[in-house]
């Protein structure tokens, strides 16, 4: 398993090199011009100057290899720098951002735990309210539980949350005004009162995430219970005199989580990269938010980087779902 | 094989057993039918016997072994396990019922839970009903997989590290466990090469001296039933069409689709083979959903009267011990009734036989 483990690692960095050189090529090739949002009034040769300026004078193949190096050893250097105190930051050149001139990585770092929290949380709850969900469909297939949770994550499913997220909004911000619709980053938990707040600012993209993910991961369980509960040993389990309950949760629910708990795994990248539309609509400016603006004014060191790091992240995800699935499913031997 | 004792006890007790599985159809999903997979099917098991059940593929053999133990909630009918009902009985009194009757399983590959090592496989019914510590409950495990000719260091391997016949004596092992008294054998040899099958029929025949055991033993292996059984029940098409002593079944068969079936054993000799007439049945067996009127099998039988295609056959006691479903009898013993000789069957010599089959 360590040696499978270690020969993948191994394979992703060729991958992940040529998925960053498609990334870098792509944006450099993209119409649109970091110089194009400023005011008609410069002149040429001054926006020229400023192109210079900002690096775009060298050859792409040489920007690329300038910019892979500070991808990968002087942006860890610093974040690590900063999250630890220790002093090993590299010295050199940072990826700065065009639209602020601040470093790329320390953008990305003071957005992080805005979307971690609130993508997380949609992330956790929905697979909490998931797994009971299908557990209990599939269990009493075709009943009116089924049909009911059939209904919902088909909505969930087919309804995008830029909908949900306006409906949410109406319902419970300006019809009942129980939750604010914007969510405020600046504010700080530090009593009850403002923990509160908190929960009550957070709950509607929480929720909105959480019926999406929910109405996915729920088919996959309701899915995976069928397949495990008509298993020839199901019926030697109740042969054996088991509690159903022992039967249904320990014998099928294990068997059944297999599968799942990999989709899962594949699905955590999404939790980092944020949900864009959700953290547009409720105002939290986590990564999502961060990539769409520096779309919109072609900022592609920030865009370049951000895409890079999801890259990495599907890549190592989907390994730890193989390693997963290696480790909870004893038929499967890598080696 | 030791002959029971004549007073014997019965341990299992069938009457009347039906399991209809309803078909659903139409736009709202109601009943419009049902397969009639076991329909009516008496029968007793004796202690310390092996009862037989042959039969072709989908006569619903397997639904009656799950049935008799209640996998199935039944449609209809009575089980006596030694003198306890348990057709009625709800799932969870049934559980505290479970360890005096287990069952061995047709597909070793399947019935065992991919996840759990041998000894979690063999433990758990003991951690579920017996009260053994930790470690007399492993000791327990290691005795019934010596029980069974396992390895003590396969333990705590999985599964599907094992061989088909390895798994089967798991599957044994475990169903020994909690000491039954009464074991269904679910055509537990149909998915074995033949070479295995020798040794977990033997494995079978040796516990069942060792403990005591009482099998119903399913199977659609003719030899192998003729091996291992006392007595044996014929299905067809979800009904018991004829069950006797084995011997009287095999030398003798009174209903046809036992002939058929019994002139269809390969033997072994090529002189003899030469000249063995087999009996061939045209046509399909009919659907469990909409079987023929009358009796079952009329639409395929050899010797089909006139009266088999409106009346259904009683299923009556012919000679002693032996029971056949079929009109051809019927007319027999009226005949017989008339002379008032009731000395027709002769009780048959069994020793000989047994001799050749051990």
């Amino acid at each position: 398993m360590l040696n499978y483990t270690l020969r993948r690692l191994a394979f992703a960095v060729p991958t992940v090199l040529v998925i960053s050189l498609i990334v870098f090529l792509m944006l450099d090739m993209a119409p649109g011009d970091p110089t194009a949002s400023l005011p008609l009034t410069i002149p040429p040769e001054v926006r020229e100057q400023m192109r210079l300026a900002l690096g775009l004078g060298d050859p792409v193949l040489v920007r690329y290899v300038k910019w892979l190096h500070m991808m990968v050893v002087v942006e860890p250097s610093h974040m690590i720098a900063n999250a630890t105190g220790w002093n090993i930051g590299v010295e050199g050149p940072r990826i700065l951002s065009w639209q602020t001139r601040s470093p790329v990585g320390d953008i990305i770092v003071q957005r992080m735990p805005q979307t971690l929290w609130v993508v997380g949380l949609g992330y956790l709850f929905g697979i909490l309210i998931a797994v009971p969900i299908g557990v209990i469909s599939a269990y009493r297939q075709y009943s009116w539980f089924d049909q009911a949770g059939t209904f919902v994550s088909m909505v969930g499913f087919s309804v995008p949350t830029f909908f949900t997220g306006v409906v949410f909004i109406l319902i419970f911000s300006v019809w009942l005004g129980w939750f604010p619709s914007m969510y405020d980053t600046t504010h700080q938990v530090r009593d009850w009162d403002s923990f509160v707040f908190q929960v009550r600012q957070i709950a509607m993209p929480v929720a909105v995430l959480a019926l999406f993910n929910a109405s996915q991961i729920s088919r996959f369980m309701r899915a995976s219970m069928l397949d495990n509960l008509n298993q020839d040993y199901v019926r030697t389990a109740r042969a054996k005199g088991l509690r159903e309950k022992t039967v249904v949760l320990v014998h099928v629910l294990r068997n059944s989580m297999i599968p799942v708990v990999t989709v899962i795994a594949i699905g955590i990248p999404t939790v980092f990269t944020g949900a864009i539309i959700t953290e547009q609509i409720f105002r939290v400016n986590g990564l999502g938010d961060a990539l769409i603006r520096a779309i919109y004014v072609s900022d592609w060191p920030m865009v370049q980087t951000i895409t890079f790091i999801f890259a990495i992240l599907i890549v190592l995800f989907n390994l730890i779902a193989d390693v997963l699935y290696g480790i909870l499913d004893p038929r499967i031997r890598y080696d | 094989m030791s002959a029971p004792a004549r007073p014997r006890k019965k341990l299992v007790e069938v009457k009347n057993l039906k399991m209809h599985f309803p078909i659903a159809g139409g736009l709202l999903r109601r009943k419009v039918g049902a397969i009639k997979a076991v329909d009516d099917v008496s029968f007793d098991i004796y202690e310390g016997e092996t009862l037989g059940i042959v039969g072709e593929s989908g006569c619903g053999k397997s639904t009656c072994g799950r049935a008799v133990l209640r996998l199935y909630d039944i449609t209809e009918g009575s089980i006596r396990i030694d003198g306890t009902e348990i057709g009625t009985m709800g799932q969870s009194s049934l559980r505290r019922m479970r360890p005096a009757m287990q069952m061995v399983f047709q597909d070793p590959q399947a019935c065992l839970n991919p996840r759990m090592t041998v000894a979690g496989i063999i433990a758990e019914p003991l951690e579920e009903h017996g009260k053994l510590s930790g470690k007399a409950r492993l000791e327990r495990v290691f005795e019934l997989m010596d029980a069974v000719g396992l390895n003590r260091n396969f333990a705590n391997r999985y599964p599907h590290a094992f061989s088909g016949g390895q798994r089967q004596r798991i599957g044994i092992a475990r169903a020994l466990a909690l000491n039954p008294r009464f074991i269904v054998c679910d055509e537990p040899i149909a998915a074995l090469d033949v070479s295995i099958q020798a040794q977990v029929v033997n494995l079978l025949e040796k516990l069942q001296d060792d403990f005591g055991l009482t099998y119903m033993f399913i199977s659609h292996d003719l030899s192998m039933v003729r091996h291992i059984a006392d007595r044996v029940a014929v299905m067809y098409l979800g009904k018991i069409v004829e069950l006797a002593d084995r011997d009287a079944l095999y030398e003798r068969p009174l209903h046809p689709y036992t002939e058929a079936l019994m002139s269809a054993v390969p033997e072994p000799d090529p002189a003899l083979e030469a000249r063995v007439e087999r009996i061939i049945l045209k046509g399909d067996v009919p659907s469990p959903a909409n079987p023929p009127k009358g009796c079952n099998f009329c639409t395929r039988c050899p010797k089909v009267m006139e009266i088999c295609h409106r009346v259904d056959p009683p299923y009556r006691e012919h000679r002693p011990g032996h029971f056949v479903a079929c009109h051809l009898l019927e007319a027999d013993s009226a005949a017989h009734d008339q002379s008032a000789g009731s000395t027709g069957a002769t009780p048959t010599n069994t020793s000989i036989q047994q001799g050749e089959d051990a």
